[in-house]
This record gives structure tokens, sequence and C-alpha cells, in this order.
């Protein structure tokens, strides 16, 4: 449990990191489709929600949990849509195809 | 489980992460921004799959049929979301924000009640307090933030006396009941305390804030979505959580860190969620001063005659529902030969980035629209700097007085421009109630109506001038 911890703490000092450089460079064009993004990836909280309400240890759970599903694929689905139609709008003015 | 299975979903949780951190990589540029989204869709769509394989700790399937009602009820509900109007998207993200805080709580709650009569270690259970403080405040502060961008909620801010002595009291409390049952995981009855707590406080967080901050607000509900979601990873031991979460939280802070720059508050200001406080308004000047106004056939004799025009958009773009005109304004000067940019200031509108997708909805080309230091550098070899509905951004008071409230804050350089015309419908101070001194300088010209109204009557005298 010591060591998973340990791990845990590791990978989440490393993913931190990646994020702030990675995010840095996102153009300020792009911040409000970023926010909808990192908005649809957070909601990889689901696989949380699954386990809890397919488990189904207490009836708790399986309620909890069965609404936690919803409410986090309705952040996936919602947010990847409203992501890509927002990207799709973002046209240069310089011909497709030239830099 | 079967360890052959158990790698396999390990693996693709690995995939999924990698994809994401690709997915995010993917956005720095317009050009491979879409490929992001592709690679987030594929990423979650593993581990989606990886997780529909676990085992019950007896070595069952899990039982799907809750599962599908979830997933497919969250696609019911995910696709109208996906699909509201551009200008309904600060709501949406505000709304979204709820939702994903509200998942990552549930699974909190649910996670204590079904381990506390086993063994809760006392690391767990500090990760499992911070997820649900987290999840809880965002969760309603979220909800309010989402009302008062809908206009369900008043948007003015509502302030009373020892608000923040209220408010750090609350935060407090619950901390002092989470570090008690670090030690006592055992005391149920105290459980509900830390999520019941941190709802109130997430309302009255917000209840302060008006509709100018926003896009720090936002940002930074943004970083505690992130954040407990990476809590919830630690707590279910899921390295795939802690990453995507750690991934949200830095983008929120980095976001909440531009914003608070922007607005020039230092960022313990932002952290303890005292932004918002409406300063008295400075005492008017003693003298009256004159603003001059000018007709939209005079406004377009001027920009026809330019050669070099930066359009500064504000909320009040947004509000009157404009952009589409300013396009055709900029169509019309185009054909004119004139250059025209857009200056975008970082807290412009009511989220991070909100300009950029409102004039893109309305198809003018990505790399017409610059920030602030790009802008700036151009804005004293321009002829025409037109200001629509944006104010506090554009207040020189900002730069040059030092006992103005928002002294200090970056503003656009517009009154450097030969000649400035604001698009406004009075001469009502802006959301901080500070008096724009722009609008008295000898070169400015007020232009009085509804931004969209008034665009397109410019509009259609360019268009008569050409013939």
């Amino acid at each position: 449990m010591k060591l998973d911890l340990l791990t845990g703490l590791f990978v989440f000092m490393l993913a931190a990191f990646i994020g702030f450089e990675v995010i840095r460079r996102v153009s300020p064009l792009l911040h409000t489709p970023l926010m909808s993004l990192t908005n649809a990836l957070d909601a990889i909280a689901v696989v949380g929600a699954i386990i809890l309400a397919g488990e189904g240890k207490t009836t708790l759970a399986t309620i909890l949990g069965t609404i936690a599903i919803v409410a986090a694929t309705s952040n996936i689905v919602g947010g990847f849509i409203i992501t890509d139609r927002m990207l799709k709008m973002f046209k240069s003015s310089r011909p497709a195809g030239k830099q | 489980m079967t360890t052959g299975m158990t790698v396999l979903i390990e693996f693709l949780y690995l995939a999924a992460s990698a994809l994401f951190i690709l997915s995010l990589r993917w956005m720095s540029s317009p050009k491979s921004a879409r490929h992001g989204v592709w690679a987030g869709e594929i990423g979650m769509a593993l581990a989606i799959a990886g997780t529909l394989l676990h085992r019950t700790p007896e070595g069952g399937a899990l039982h799907y049929q809750y599962i599908l009602i979830g997933l497919a009820a969250g696609c019911i509900i995910g696709v109208p979301l996906g699909r509201v109007a551009m200008t309904a998207v600060p709501q949406r993200t505000a709304l979204s924000h709820a939702f994903g805080a509200f998942c990552v709580t549930a699974v909190g709650i649910a996670h204590y009640y079904s381990q506390v009569g086993e063994h809760i270690g006392k690391f767990e259970m500090g990760v499992l307090c911070a997820e649900v403080i987290l999840g809880s405040l965002t969760f309603t502060g979220s909800l309010m933030a989402a009302g008062k961008l809908q206009e369900v909620l008043p948007q003015r801010p509502i302030t009373y006396r020892g608000a923040n002595l209220v408010n750090l009291s609350l935060l407090a409390a619950s901390v002092a009941v989470a570090i008690y049952l670090i030690l006592n995981p055992g005391q149920t009855s105290l459980f509900p305390v830390i999520v019941a707590v941190p709802l109130v406080f997430g309302i009255l967080m917000i209840i302060p804030i008006g509709g100018a901050d926003m896009p720090t607000v936002i940002s930074l509900l943004n970083s505690y979505a992130g954040l407990s979601a990476a809590a919830m990873g630690f707590v279910l031991n899921s390295k795939l959580l802690i990453i995507a979460g750690a991934l949200d939280g830095s983008s929120g802070f980095i976001l909440s860190v531009i914003m608070s720059k922007a607005m020039n508050r230092s960022f313990t200001n932002v952290l303890f969620g005292a932004f918002g406080q409406v300063q008295a308004s400075a005492a008017p000047g003693g003298e009256a001063r004159t603003a001059r106004s000018a007709t939209p056939e005079e406004a377009a004799g001027i920009l026809g005659a330019a050669s070099k025009v930066v359009i500064v958009p504000g909320y009040g773009m947004a509000v009157a529902q404009a952009q589409h005109k300013v396009r055709e304004l900029y169509d019309s000067l185009t054909r004119r030969g004139v250059d025209v940019k857009f200056g975008i200031h970082p807290v412009a509108g009511r989220m991070p980035g909100h300009m950029n997708v409102l004039l893109a909805e309305a198809d003018i080309p990505y790399d017409r629209l610059l920030d602030l230091e790009d802008i700036n550098a151009d804005l004293p070899q321009t002829d025409v700097a037109l200001i629509i509905g944006a104010n506090d951004v554009t207040n020189p008071a900002a730069r040059d007085d030092k006992t103005s409230p928002i002294y200090g804050m970056p503003i656009l350089d517009v009154d450097k421009a030969r000649t400035v015309m604001v698009i406004k419908r009075s001469m009502s101070p802006g959301f901080a109630g500070i008096d724009n001194p722009l609008y008295y300088l000898d070169h400015t010209l007020m232009l009085f109506g509804d931004a969209k109204a008034f665009v397109g009557d410019i509009v259609r005298e360019l268009g008569h001038g050409a013939h």
C-alpha cells in the first residue's frame, strides 16, 4: 500500500509538470475549446463510477455510481461535441495547404 | 481476476494516458487542434472499454445493466449540451464543471460508506476528504456560476459585511472535521459534514462574484474539478485518473494565473476567493468634461478612409449578438483594402478565449485575432481603434492614474491610435463602476447606440460610399 501511494505521488508530480509545459504552449485563441476539452478528459472519473455501479457492493453505491456515470458521460459526450464544433470554426485567412 | 486481464486493462489505461497528453499537446495550434479531440475520444473509448473488462472482487463480471443505463442516459443529456449556441458556452462550461464535480463527490461518498466497515488508512482517508471537499464546493460553486451566466440568478455581485470571515470559517470547519476523520475514519456520523459544509461554502464563494470576474472564477473551478478528480485517483489507486486530474488541474491553474494577471489581481487574492470586491468608485473629476459623439455616416467616412483599423470587442458585443455584423464590417473594410485586425484582451467576455470563439463562429479568420502584447505593438501605427462593448480593458487610467482602483491592470492601448471610436449605449461606467477618461479624449468619438444596430448602420453607409 505504501509503495502504491508513493508511485501515485510520482505520477501526479510528473503529470502536473507535463500539464504545465503542454498547456503553456496552447494559443490564447483556443482557451475556450481547451477548457471544454480538459473538461471532457476530466470526466475519465467515469471509470471509478463504472466500477462502483458495476460491483454493486451496496445499494447506495449502485445508485450513486449510476448517477455518477450519467453525469460523467454527459460531460464526455457534450465536451467532445462542443470542442469539435468550436475548433471547426477556426479558419485561417491564408489558403489551405500553405503555411 | 486473471493476471492477463489485469495487464491488458492496465495497458489500455496506459494508452489512454498517452492519448490524453497528446490531445492537449495538439491544442497548441488551431491547425492540429481537431486531432487533439480525436486523440481524446480514442483515449476515452479505450479507457471505458478497459474498465468494462474489470471483474468484481469475487471474480464475476460487472453488473452491466446499471452501467448501460448510466451511459445511455449520459449520452441523452450530453448531446444537447454539446449542441448549445456558442453564446451559451460559458454557462455550459460552468455546468459541466458541476457535473464533473458531482461525479467525483458521489463516487467519494459511496467509496467511504462501502469501505468504512473495513480498514481505511490515514492517507486514503486524507485524499478521500480532499476529493469530497473539493468536489462539493466545486459542484455548488459551478452551479451558481452557471446560474449567474445564464442570468437565472442576479449577475450583480452581492456583498455583505464579514463575508470573507464567514467563508474562511466554513472552510476551516470542514478542514478541521476532515482532520478528525483522518484520525478516526470510523466516525460515520461526521462524514456528511465534509459534504454539506463545502456545499454551502461553494454557494457563498460565488455570491459576491460579478460578471467581469467570471473568467477567473471559471478557470479556478476548472482547476478545483481537476484536483478533486486527481484525489479520486489516489483513493481508487488509478494512475489514469491521477494523470487526467493533474492535467485538468494544471490547465485550470494556468488559465487562472493568466486571468488574474490580466486583471492585476495577486494570485493569493484569487486562491482565497476574495475576488469580486467592488471598490467604491473614485469620485468623478470636478470639471465637466465633454465627449464628442458621431453618427454612423461620419464613422463610416473615417473607417473607409483609414488604412489600418483595430477592432476591440468586449462582452457588450456578445450581449448584443453583434459578431455577425462585425464580420460584415470586416468584409466591407477588407474589400476596400483596409487592414483590419482584432485586439483581444485575455479577460474580454465571460470566460478565457470567449471573444475568439464568437469571432471564429462569425467566420473571421483566426490569424486576424491578436492578443494583448501583439496588438499593443500595432496600436500606435493604427488609424482607427473601434471599441465594441468593451470598457475597463481599454481604460487608460489603469496605466496612468495611480489612484485608479484598476491601476496596474494591463490594458489595450487604444488611446494611442489616431482616432478612437467607442460604440456604447450611454456614458454609464462599466462593471467596475470606474469612469473611463478615454471617452473624453480629443481624438475619441462616441458612437451611441446598440452595438449590432450601429455596426449595421456603418456597414450600410460604407456600402453607399462604394457605389
